[in-house]
């Protein structure tokens, strides 16, 4: 049987405000323990929570960039359950009323595909605590630091079917995030966590299948990953009549499985009731459209611009666009070379392989875009030839500080394209191969261009390199041609 | 030392002999303490007392104050704050075990702005577990006595500040009301205690029991004393996002107007069946006495006023279950020795900490949350409480204030009700539907059943205190209610 996978994602996502969400405690990351927790955020008794204007403005701004309705009335409510390291017994977050109304996203999956996914809605909630359970001898440590850190959780409809489109969709979200500044996008600090909702259907059928909730997943890979084995899991368990029972699940990563965690059987009643100690929150549209006007040039209008203004492929347009800190680079080094093309082709090729390979970010990169793009610039007005150029930017890498130029002239890569110079090496490899001279002149006429590369070849290694390969083809050509004759 | 007679005085008495230098407030509030001391033990209406050098401490800035000119209306008056408003340094207890080794880090802005005028505190006083109940029966810190009859209650929940008001053991005492808790322990122990607007006084420091209904104000023995205070209590205060951010007028200012023309309605549903004849006859002088004052008198209808108990004892619980859910022995409070695990904690703490009503009430409000029962009770309810407001604004229409008792009855017998929940819960028939409503009502004294008090309540629309104080403080320029003070045979 053809089975298809229905997928949803809730995103949580860290905004980036300076004080929490209903506290006026800081939310860096990293603190000692407990200290950056005030009374609020220990749901000491008598306090009061207020709410922070910015992480309103944050999640409006993203509702804004998903093409979402904006609330102008939204609710806060609690939802209550009890854990050591929820301090209140009640989580206030946003349930009937959240702030991010419908909204959608077009994600780009490669030169040909597009992808419609609909977001259902954001809602604004607060954090809980951490519990930690080593180092502390058969007892639990509760560290609150996190606790009332302001969270949009960002739910979509259940329209993504493979784990790349789930992973598509992510990274577009982490685009948004990241570009509007309303979050780092930190996923190894949390600032962004998944949970993916999987079910499977025979191909053709409307009704959904019995889901499952995997939680709390916290890298691009391990979300693929994760997926895929779930997916494969409610197969095979189907196909051996078995049954899919709805529950949530944790994701192994050391183990690459799912594991079940609690059946819906066992799931809290969550009471929630509109919270009495906040009052509704109400926008007026003068607001939204303050905020409108505050946003950046977001993922998807880049990537048209890269299109139609730079001439980029669409797929070369929405890898670029991906990072802010990539386009921004890009366009950087498109900036000082002139040459989109070029400047896309080093960007998504040499940088991202030497990137990938030692594992930097980009806003790590040992080469800065002024350098590659002057380095392209060398490229595009003949000084130095493409291999070279290869030999440029494998220095620049090892040794910063320096300048393309400043290594083209120590290295000695300046091209040759004095034809008189060109012309005295092709005299020079002639006359030491006058065998394979006199085999080009017996040979057919077709086999004539193939035998002709080992000339070139033998010229540019003479040259070390610095001959123009246009220029060696051509003086070549006529040398040859003339011994014809 | 100061005389009994003199320490028997109203605020606003107390506050003339300081400025006039007739006593020191260091002379003041060592007497209090002295009077605390040897009548509390009798009442039990305080459950800590401040130690007596930080109250002298206060005092002396306070006397310093008023030598440079530079006091309040405030500046040297002792009070004593119910034991929910968080004092930072001083135990806060909320009645319970649950609290019994709190220790605020913080002030509520209400013990905040009372110190910043000047007022010395000379405690915390006792009241029913959070704030749950309506006769301080509740309390893990014991019965507080009536001090006007020793067998019977001071009403609750704010009993302990009632019967410390009454007794003399300060001439002011702040108070929270939820379902009555300011106003039926003021007409049970013969004085004046004002439920403000909900949002008019800030919530901040001030333990919840059910946040959409809890409400500071003051409790003292005159109208004209409950002005003094209100102007330093209330105000908008940016740490509690349901305080309303609206000027505050002088409530001192427009005591003094006359009643002429003065509109009253009577709610018929107020005057029914099971109202004690003593109060009904002592409502009956009353309005006479409004009459005399130029006032116009109207029956009216608040018709859903039968829906009051059953709405408040849904949305008050829920609330509570939610606001009491942060008791779990982990970061504070009470915590049962050696728990076994996490749920052993919870279960232990929490059986331990709390007593039986404040237990009751979390059960019913989970209940009325859960899953299938949400839409039938809590939304139910929030409907039942729309009706009730629109009662109260159509009836606003008509006249200016509503009159009714505060309480069907006169204090009952220590003990009467502890054995029917639902009794006692009717006991805040009449004041109920107020907190529903948000609008501010205020009880005064106005006549006795046998040696026991009976409160007159007057309702008024939202923010409209000073016209509720007006109207208090006219009556009692012309009755003796609020002068009267208990015998203390002790």
């Amino acid at each position: 049987m053809q089975w298809e996978a229905v997928i949803g994602l809730e995103v949580h996502v860290q905004l980036a405000t300076q004080s929490k969400i209903f506290s006026g405690a800081s939310t860096a990351f990293g603190a000692e323990a407990n200290t950056q927790a005030c009374a609020i955020d220990l749901g000491l008794p008598g306090v009061l929570p207020v709410v922070n204007e910015q992480a309103v403005a944050m999640a409006v701004k993203f509702g804004l960039a998903v093409n979402s309705k904006i609330s102008t009335r939204s609710v806060f409510e609690r939802k209550n359950y009890f854990y050591p390291d929820l301090p209140k017994g009640y989580q206030t977050s946003q349930m009937a009323e959240p702030i991010v109304g419908p909204g959608w996203l077009d994600l780009t999956l490669d030169e040909q595909t597009t992808k419609h996914v609909r977001i259902h809605h954001a809602h604004l909630e607060e954090d809980a605590g951490k519990s930690l359970h080593e180092d502390f001898h058969g007892m639990t440590g509760i560290d609150l630091n996190r606790a009332g850190t302001p969270l949009l959780e960002i739910v979509s409809e259940p329209d993504m079917h493979s784990a790349k489109e789930a992973v598509a969709y992510l990274k577009a979200i982490h685009a948004i995030v990241t570009y509007l500044g309303i979050s780092d996008g930190n996923m190894a600090e949390g600032s962004m966590r998944c949970d993916a909702n999987v079910s499977v259907r025979p191909k053709g059928q409307t009704t959904l299948g019995t889901r499952c909730e995997i939680k709390n997943v916290n890298s691009f890979r391990f979300v693929e990953k994760a997926i895929n084995y779930e997916i494969q899991r409610q197969i095979e368990l189907i196909e051996e009549g078995g049954r899919v029972i709805q529950q949530t699940r944790l994701y192994d990563a050391d183990l690459d499985e799912t594991r079940a965690m609690r059946s819906k059987e066992e799931a809290n009643d969550y009471r929630y009731f509109p919270c009495p100690d906040l009052l509704p929150v109400v926008l007026d549209e003068a607001y939204i459209q303050h905020l409108q006007a505050q946003l950046p040039e977001l993922p998807s209008q880049k990537q048209t611009r890269f299109i139609e203004m730079l001439g980029l492929s669409a797929y070369d347009a929405s890898v670029l666009s991906a990072s802010r800190a990539l386009a921004d680079y890009f366009e950087q080094v498109y900036q000082v070379c002139q040459d989109a093309k070029a400047a896309a082709n080093w960007v998504m090729g040499e940088l991202s392989a030497r990137l990938n390979r030692d594992g930097l970010e980009i806003q790590d990169s040992p080469v800065s875009s002024t350098q590659l793009g002057q380095l392209i610039q060398r490229i595009l007005d003949n000084t130095i030839n493409g291999k070279a150029a290869k030999q440029v930017f494998a220095t620049l890498w090892a040794q910063e500080g320096q300048s393309a130029d400043e290594i083209i002239a120590a290295q000695g890569l300046k091209q040759v394209t004095d034809t008189g110079a060109i012309e005295a090496i092709i005299d020079e490899v002639l006359a030491k191969n006058t065998a394979q001279v006199e085999q080009y002149k017996a040979a057919e006429v077709d086999k004539r261009g193939k035998m002709m590369g080992f000339f070139v070849g033998q010229v540019m290694k003479a040259s070390k390199g610095t001959a123009n390969p246009q220029a060696v083809n051509q003086l070549l050509a006529d040398k040859l041609a003339a011994l014809l004759d | 030392m100061l005389e009994s007679s003199v320490l028997e005085s109203s605020l606003t008495e107390l506050a003339q002999g300081l400025q006039t230098r007739q006593f020191t407030s260091v002379e003041l509030t060592q007497a209090l303490l002295a009077r605390i001391d040897k009548l509390n033990p009798h009442l039990n209406a305080f459950i800590s007392v401040s130690d007596q050098e930080s109250a002298l401490a206060q005092a002396a800035a306070a006397d310093q104050r008023l030598a440079q000119g530079q006091a309040t209306p405030l500046t040297g008056l002792p009070l004593a704050h119910k034991d929910i408003f968080c004092t930072q340094g001083m135990r806060t207890s909320c009645g319970s075990k649950m609290l019994e080794n709190f220790v605020p880090p913080y002030n509520a802005t209400v013990v905040e702005r009372l110190a910043a005028a000047g007022m010395v505190n000379l405690g915390k006083t006792n009241l029913d577990e959070f704030a749950m109940g309506s006769s301080n029966e509740n309390s893990y810190y014991g019965t507080v006595k009536n001090p006007w009859d020793l067998q019977a209650v001071p009403g609750g929940s704010s009993g302990g500040s009632a019967a410390a008001v009454a007794a003399s053991l300060v001439p002011a005492a702040t108070g929270t009301d939820t379902g009555g808790s300011i106003r039926q322990p003021a007409a049970f122990c013969g004085i004046t205690g004002l439920k403000p607007t909900y949002g008019r006084v800030s919530r901040w420091g001030m333990v919840a029991y059910a946040s959409s209904l809890d409400q500071g104000g003051p409790m003292a023995h005159s109208a004209q004393d409950c002005a003094v205070l209100l102007n330093a209590m209330a105000g908008f205060d940016p740490k509690d996002s349901t305080c309303v951010q609206r000027a505050v007028p002088d409530y001192c200012a427009t005591l003094a107007a006359n009643l002429d023309g003065l509109k009253i309605g009577l709610p018929k549903e107020y005057f029914g069946e099971g109202l004690h004849a003593d109060v009904a006859a002592a409502l009956e002088e009353a309005i006479k006495v409004y009459e005399s004052l130029g006032a116009s008198i109207c029956e009216v209808s608040l018709p859903h006023t039968h829906l009051a108990i059953p709405a408040y004892y849904v949305i008050a619980p829920a609330e509570a279950s939610s606001n009491l859910s942060r008791y779990d022995g982990v970061r504070f409070g009470h915590r049962c020795q050696d728990p076994q695990d996490l749920e052993d904690l919870y279960k232990r703490s929490r059986q331990e900490g709390f007593g039986a009503e404040v237990k009751r009430r979390i059960l019913i409000g989970t209940y009325a949350l859960s899953e299938g029962f949400y839409d039938a009770y809590y939304r139910k309810a929030q409907q039942i409480r729309r009706l009730i407001q629109q009662d109260f604004l159509n009836a606003f229409n008509e006249v200016d204030v509503l009159m009714g008792p505060t309480a069907p009855t006169p204090a009952f017998d220590l003990g009467a009700n502890t054995q029917d929940p639902v009794q006692m819960y009717l006991e805040d028939v009449y004041t109920i539907a107020i907190n529903l409503a948000g609008v501010p009502a205020l009880s005064l004294p106005a006549g006795r059943s046998g040696t026991r008090p009976i409160g007159l309540q007057v309702i008024g629309n939202h923010f409209e205190e000073a016209r509720l104080l007006n109207v208090a403080h006219q009556f009692q320029q012309v009755t003796t209610w609020h002068q009267a003070r208990p015998q203390l045979a002790f």
